[in-house]
């Protein structure tokens, strides 16, 4: 049985090229690996090898021949103990209409994403509730999911004996000892990838980051490694893990310490991106986010830290991930935000109110997914929509946002949707300057009058 | 490796493993079983390189061919449950741990059938029933995540080891360090085989790494490190019997650095113009582990030709099925696009 070689691609690119140099004659022998030509691509020459063993039968494409397709038969091989005149001109054993084609099938559309609806509104709580500052929300999480399940440990940066850098680990270290509560040394990208290896390996991680500004050391980890894994195996490898640590502004820490994150992660397919504003969204949602069979990135905020709210007083209580909250329905403007600007909204509302414009405040608590059936159907309420986070404009939350409207209500809106954010530069250390540069009360006020024209 | 149903367990360990080089810890048959598990990693790899040239696997295609006895002799230490992880040079791995030919092929050429439905390609296939965590595309970030299946088997009490496979060019990368000071410090069950084949992509050891004994590179950290001859499956086997068995019994991390060579290319688009025709050779003609091996086979009467040659076609036609399978298979679904982007949704 004799066998074609077929002139091979040898980058992702290539489809013709020069066959350059025979190194080979009819009636050599070769075997296995041996160098039979030279071929020269856009890019270089390369050396062919044999891939059977044989005896080379008939040369099909002379030396120094330019423009030769790929896949064209070059020359042909006999097998072992064949003699070459016998050899039928061409037995192709590479079926080559098999290769599919560089181009993609002419219309071939990519079918509709599958919609995932929100989840359900949580019923309003009617229970007992306990003052809890968010803190102790975020502690108690971790401690009732901790005690749920064994597979379950917390590390980082003075987590442990140092009781959380931010405290909030407070009590963890004595409750579940040295195995569940680790002190890492200070080496983000790798323990942020240790993290993904314990996840692949069936532990479930809860990796604290002192702030979200020191996971950029970490961010390969997390997008390449904890958020495709999943999809390039094609659902074979799972990756449970909670990333987690105060996000944003602080007060007066400066530009490398106070950045923003939320539209870097909601960018990335694989991830789920919550942002908590009380306590009883930091405790639902760092439960739920526990619970969660995916990758979550959890964003904190070091000035909510020391705020309390009334939170429900159960061990049960857990939020749905993707479902935004209305904190104070309005009719008149839909002011949506979340993590720390929801403060600021509801403050900016009671102002507005005085004016008699009755805002809506939306509290997004997941970024990714996204509750598009609740921010739609408060813009088609109140036809105008303002957006307010901490982070730079371009690309950010805002903008998703006002893009959504556009698809999605832009016959309802009677303004141009107005984007609240930090302003375009590194956050400044002088007080003065860091006030200007983050969104205040007065600006969301602004802003709303501005949308409602009043 | 091909038989699963063989694979022992921890508890089936015997209670003491010789760990010297050429005593009576291989058999005839443990030599018989070494040459033909890198033959088919030889031939499956030609064949992948060809089916590559015919435009049927597409992207970047990095070839073992080489290499063979450093994973066939790690491989021959292992027990069931024991994680291997890898660069996107994993065909290789991914034989020796016992994957489907035909899968692994079938990932190749993007089809439905591969390991990961296609949707992950050369560089990112994954077992987990044979406990392969990839194939990582990301030079470096495997080794944290190595560290960490590590840290999981340390946590489950479990004595089970990880595997964590990089290059020469990979020892350079920040978080190789950061894994390695986290596995001596908790004293992680890993053993770090760094497979040197002397060049990352177009740059040698030499022109890389400021010290280039890379077995030294975890001293800092108190890891012991051996240099070892990767062209030479008994001198492997040896090592890692030692170096296993180290990390098994709770002692911490250990580093192998393979000495190595590559034939092919980086990747298929690599002409190779950094080094010598002669040096190349050199290897093939004098190195090659597959050769050595049958030479020894031959030389101590523990196989004959036709024997030999019993072993080439039975190999040549699972590499030939696996091809078939490859080409024959259908590519995804078009559904497939939206499935495995989250679990659960
Ligand atoms: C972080 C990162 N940088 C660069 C590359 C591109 N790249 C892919 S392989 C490679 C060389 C790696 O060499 P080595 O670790 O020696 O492994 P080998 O290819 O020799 O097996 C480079 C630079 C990459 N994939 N990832
Ligand atoms: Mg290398």
């Amino acid at each position: 049985m004799s066998t074609q070689v077929l002139m091979p691609a040898l980058s992702p690119t290539m489809t013709e090229g020069k066959l350059a140099k025979w190194h080979v004659k009819v009636g050599d022998t070769v075997k296995s690996g041996q160098v039979i030509c030279e071929i020269e691509t856009d890019k270089a020459t390369m050396e062919v090898e044999a891939v059977d063993e044989g005896t080379i039968a008939q040369i099909l494409v002379q030396e120094g021949t330019e423009g030769v397709a790929v896949n064209t038969p070059i020359c042909i091989l006999a097998a072992e103990g064949e003699t070459v005149s016998e050899t039928p001109a061409a037995a192709p054993t590479a079926p080559k209409a098999e290769a599919p084609k560089a181009e993609p099938q002419p219309k071939a559309a990519a079918p509709q994403a599958p919609s995932t609806p929100a989840p359900a509104a949580e019923p309003e709580w009617t229970g007992k509730t306990v003052r809890a500052t968010v803190r102790e929300a975020l502690r108690d999480a971790m401690a009732e999911e901790m005690r749920r399940d064994g597979k379950i440990f917390l590390m980082g940066e003075e987590v442990a004996q140092y009781q959380g850098a931010y405290k909030v680990s407070q009590g963890l270290l004595e409750e579940f000892g040295d195995k569940r509560v680790i002190d890492t040394p200070i080496t983000e990208h790798g323990f942020a990838g240790l993290g993904v290896g314990a996840a692949f390996g069936g532990l479930k991680p809860i990796v604290e980051f002192m702030t979200f500004n020191f996971a950029m050391q970490a961010i390969d980890q997390i997008i390449n490694s904890a958020a495709k894994t999943h999809y390039m195996s094609g659902g074979q490898m799972t990756c449970p893990i909670v990333f987690r640590g105060p996000n944003g502004a602080a007060a007066r820490v400066g530009a490398q310490h106070s950045q923003c994150y939320a539209s870097w992660y909601a960018h990335v397919p694989g991830l789920r991106v919550l942002a908590p504003w009380s306590a009883a969204d930091a405790k639902g949602l760092l439960k739920a986010a526990i619970r969660d069979p995916n990758p979550v990135i959890f964003l904190e905020n070091e000035i909510l830290y020391g705020q309390s709210f009334d939170m429900p007083d159960d061990p049960d209580f857990v939020l749905p991930i993707g479902k935004a909250k209305i904190e104070r329905p309005g009719k008149d403007v839909t002011i949506v935000a979340f993590s720390i600007m929801v403060g600021k909204a509801l403050a900016a509302a009671e102002e507005l109110a005085k004016s008699g414009i009755d805002a809506e405040v939306i509290n997004l608590r997941s970024i990714r997914p996204f509750d598009t059936e609740t921010i739609v159907a408060s813009v088609k309420k109140t036809s105008r929509l303002v957006s307010v986070e901490e982070g730079w404009p371009f690309a950010g939350i805002g903008s998703e946002l006002a893009a959504l409207v556009m698809e999605e209500a832009f016959d309802w809106l009677d303004a141009p949707v107005k984007r609240v954010h930090g302003l375009d530069v590194p956050l400044p250390y002088a007080a003065n300057l860091e006030k200007m540069a983050l969104p205040q009360i007065d600006t969301i006020v602004e802003a709303a009058r501005a949308v409602c024209n009043r | 490796m091909a038989n699963p149903a063989a694979t022992p367990t921890v508890e089936s360990l015997p209670a003491k493993k010789s760990s010297q080089p050429g005593d009576n810890s291989v058999s005839a048959e443990d030599l018989k079983s070494f040459y033909r598990d890198m033959l088919l990693i030889r031939r499956f790899e030609e064949r992948a390189g060809q089916l590559y040239g015919m435009g049927l696997i597409g992207g970047f295609c990095h070839l073992y061919i080489g290499q063979e006895a450093v994973v066939v002799g790690m491989q021959s230490t292992l027990v069931k449950g024991d994680a291997i992880i890898t660069s996107y040079r994993d065909h290789g791995h991914m034989l020796a741990a016992g994957m489907d030919s035909k899968g692994v092929m079938a990932e190749l050429t993007g089809r439905s059938t591969g390991y990961s439905k296609g949707k992950g390609g050369s560089m990112h296939m994954f077992s987990r029933e044979k406990n392969f965590y990839g194939g990582h595309g990301i030079v470096g970030a495997q080794v944290p995540i190595g560290t960490g299946l590590a840290f999981a088997h340390k946590y489950n009490d479990s004595k089970n080891v990880s595997v964590t496979y990089f290059g020469d060019g990979s020892a350079n990368q920040g978080q190789v360090y950061e894994a390695m000071n986290m596995a001596a410090l908790w004293k992680l069950p890993v053993i770090y085989v760094i497979e040197n084949n002397r060049y990352g992509m177009g740059t040698s050891v030499e022109r890389a790494s400021a010290t280039t004994q890379l077995y030294r590179h975890g001293e800092a950290f108190g890891i012991p490190g051996e240099e070892i001859d990767g062209m030479d499956v008994l001198a492997v086997r040896a090592a890692a019997e030692k170096a296993v068995e180290h990390a098994r019994s709770g002692a911490g991390p250990y580093i192998l650095e393979m000495q190595t060579y590559r034939y092919r290319g980086h990747s298929m688009s690599d002409p190779a113009k950094y080094r010598t025709k002669e040096e190349v050779d050199k290897y093939r003609n004098e190195r090659d582990p597959i050769d050595h091996l049958r030479k020894r086979l031959m030389e101590d009467k523990l196989t004959d030709e036709a024997a030999l040659k019993a072993v080439d076609a039975e190999i040549r036609k699972i590499v030939n099925d696996a091809a078939e399978f490859a080409q024959h298979s259908p590519e995804p679904d078009p559904s497939e696009l939206w499935t495995n982007v989250l679990v659960g949704v």
